[in-house]
Order: structure tokens, then sequence, then C-alpha cells
């Protein structure tokens, strides 16, 4: 009774949660918004009994994903008001395009019935004395482990990908050059002179350095040239 | 398993991803908006499989979940290191205007 109580409040929190994020005049809001709408729909996850996904949902998109949006938007100094410029014009095509989606979900999934004979045909049946977190990891770790590395590779690439697009050169600063480190000779810097037994050495033949060419500093490879 | 039938949940997530559509179609100069309605949609996804998932008492939905949340969560970094850099170089993130590679 409670729990039907607690779908129906979080899910009517979710869904006004959800419709504040795509109207909102400001983009801060919607973040927080977007915040909200997760925390109740992890709720929904332990309604349904998923509690390991239900904090997986708090902690990667709460404390990840939401918090990498609101650094976004405070970050980009955009005028929004004039990002809502087409607002009003969207807004009859947007309203039709949904209502039509949503009347053929509920036309789908209104008629929706498990057909009979499906038990025989679960993959993994849950275990009601072992704990969810538990039988997941024994999931993840054995049938699903080629799957599960993929997945953290998908991580990395992303996770270089959104370096090598965001990182740049600063032209200040001063780079190593290590191609020009290693191509340096001791000829380059370095001249031996003869010099007679007993003839002295003149003020000018004195062995100096010789003065390395000034060259413009530029980095090697020019990644992030956006400037 | 479920505190109410299956259709309630199915329903939530209907209107989550309805949404999430409306989201993209509404905010079509805001590219950020766009991508929280792309999180929307995919968050009705994994509802739907936690909800399948607790009704046929299979565990597989659970975990098909997780590899959502993972793909979600790098789409949302590139996607938004994609718009810091457009922003970089283009002093705005209007939609409209990625029109540079068209002939």
């Amino acid at each position: 009774m409670i729990a039907t109580l607690a779908f129906y409040l979080f899910s009517a929190i979710l869904i006004a949660s959800a419709a504040m994020v795509v109207t909102s005049r400001n983009p801060v809001h919607a973040v927080l918004f977007l915040i909200l709408s997760f925390f109740n729909a992890a709720a929904l996850f332990l309604l349904a009994g998923a509690e390991f996904l239900a904090m997986t949902l708090v902690i990667v998109y709460v404390g990840a994903v939401a918090v990498l949006f609101l650094f976004v938007v405070m970050m980009l100094d955009v005028n929004f008001v004039q990002l809502r410029e087409g607002f009003q014009r969207y807004l009859p095509v947007g309203a039709t395009i949904g209502v039509v989606l949503l009347g053929e979900l509920v036309l789908v999934t209104g008629g929706w019935r498990i057909a009979p004979g499906s038990d025989a045909l679960r993959f993994a049946p849950m275990d009601a004395t072992v704990e969810n977190t538990r039988q997941i990891g024994q999931m993840l770790y054995t049938d699903y482990i080629l799957l599960f590395q993929v997945s953290g590779l998908i991580l990395l690439v992303a996770m270089i990908g959104a370096i090598v697009l965001t990182l740049r050169d600063r032209r200040t600063s001063r780079h190593q050059n290590v191609a020009a480190q290693i191509a340096r000779t001791a000829a380059d810097t370095l001249v031996l002179v003869d010099v007679v037994r007993g003839a002295g050495v003149p003020a000018d033949h004195y062995l100096r350095p010789k003065v390395a060419e000034a060259k413009p500093v530029a980095p090697a490879t020019s990644h992030g040239d956006h400037h | 398993m479920l505190p109410v039938p299956l259709g309630h949940y199915l329903t939530v997530s209907a209107i989550l991803l309805v949404l999430g559509i409306f989201g993209i179609f509404l905010n079509r100069k805001n590219v950020i908006v766009i991508l929280m309605s792309v999180e929307l949609i995919l968050l009705a996804v994994n509802l739907n499989l936690v909800a399948f998932s607790a009704a046929l008492n299979d565990l597989s939905g659970q975990i098909l979940a997780m590899f959502v949340l993972t793909v979600a969560a790098a789409e949302a970094a590139i996607g938004l290191a994609i718009v810091v850099v457009y922003f970089r170089n283009r002093g705005s993130i209007e939609v409209e205007d990625v029109t540079m590679m068209k002939g």
C-alpha cells in the first residue's frame, strides 16, 4: 500500500521535473530539475527491487553527469535568452509529434500481456535468497565479462576523446621540444680550433658556444589549434 | 515484485520518453538542453528495462540497464566536450549555426 503510494508520488515528481527540464527558461534550473528527476527515477528503481542500479544511477548520473552539465552551463558565457527565440515557433510541431508518439506508445503498451510459458525462457531468474548486488556481480563478472570490458573501453575512449577535444596549447608557455633536443649534435654548437704550439690564443679565438639561432617556440604537434 | 502493475511503469517511462523527444523539438537552438533531453530518453529506456526485469523476475534486464548507463555517461562527456569546442570556435551554441560543412 505504502509502496503503491510512493510509486505514484515519485512518478508524479519525475514527470513534473522532466517537463520542467525541457521547458525551463534558465538552463541552470533545467540541470537542477534533471537532478531531481534522476533522484526520483532512482526511487522508482528501488521500488522495483533494483537496489544496485538505483545507487549507481544516483552516483553516476547525479554525481558525474549532472555536475558535468552544470559545469558546462556555467562555464559557457551564452546568452540564453537569445537561444529561446524559436520556442513558440517549435511548440506546435513538437506537441503534435509528442501527442502522436504518446498515442502510439499507449496503443502498444496498453494491450501488453506476457506470453504464457515465458518463464521457461528466462535467462537469469532472480534468486530471492541472494541480494540484488551480489547477484548482479555474479552475473556481470562471469556471463557478461566481455561486455563489461567493452563498456570499460567505451569509457576509456570517451575520456581520451574529451581530453583530445578540449585540450589546447597555450602559445605563451615554453614547451619542451623533444625532437629538437634529440636531433641536436655537438657540431651544431661546438667548434674545435687547432692552436699552433707556442703561438698563444688570440682574444677572438676563445671557444665560445655558438649563438643558437632564435627560432620561434612552436610546439611539435598542433592539436587543439582553436584560436 | 512490482508494487504496481507493469503497465504503470511502462506509462511513466513512455511519458518520460515523449517529454525527452518534445524537449529536442522545443529547444532546437540550445544544444545543452538537447543533450539533457537525450539523457531523459535514456532514463526512460532504463526505467523500462528495470520494470520488465522486475516483472519477469529476470536479472539480465538490470545488467543491460547498467550498460545503457555506461554509454549514457560516455555520450554526455563527448557531447559536452564537443559543445565546449564549438563554443570556443564560434562563440555560440546554436544548432542552426552548424552549417559550415554544407557545400
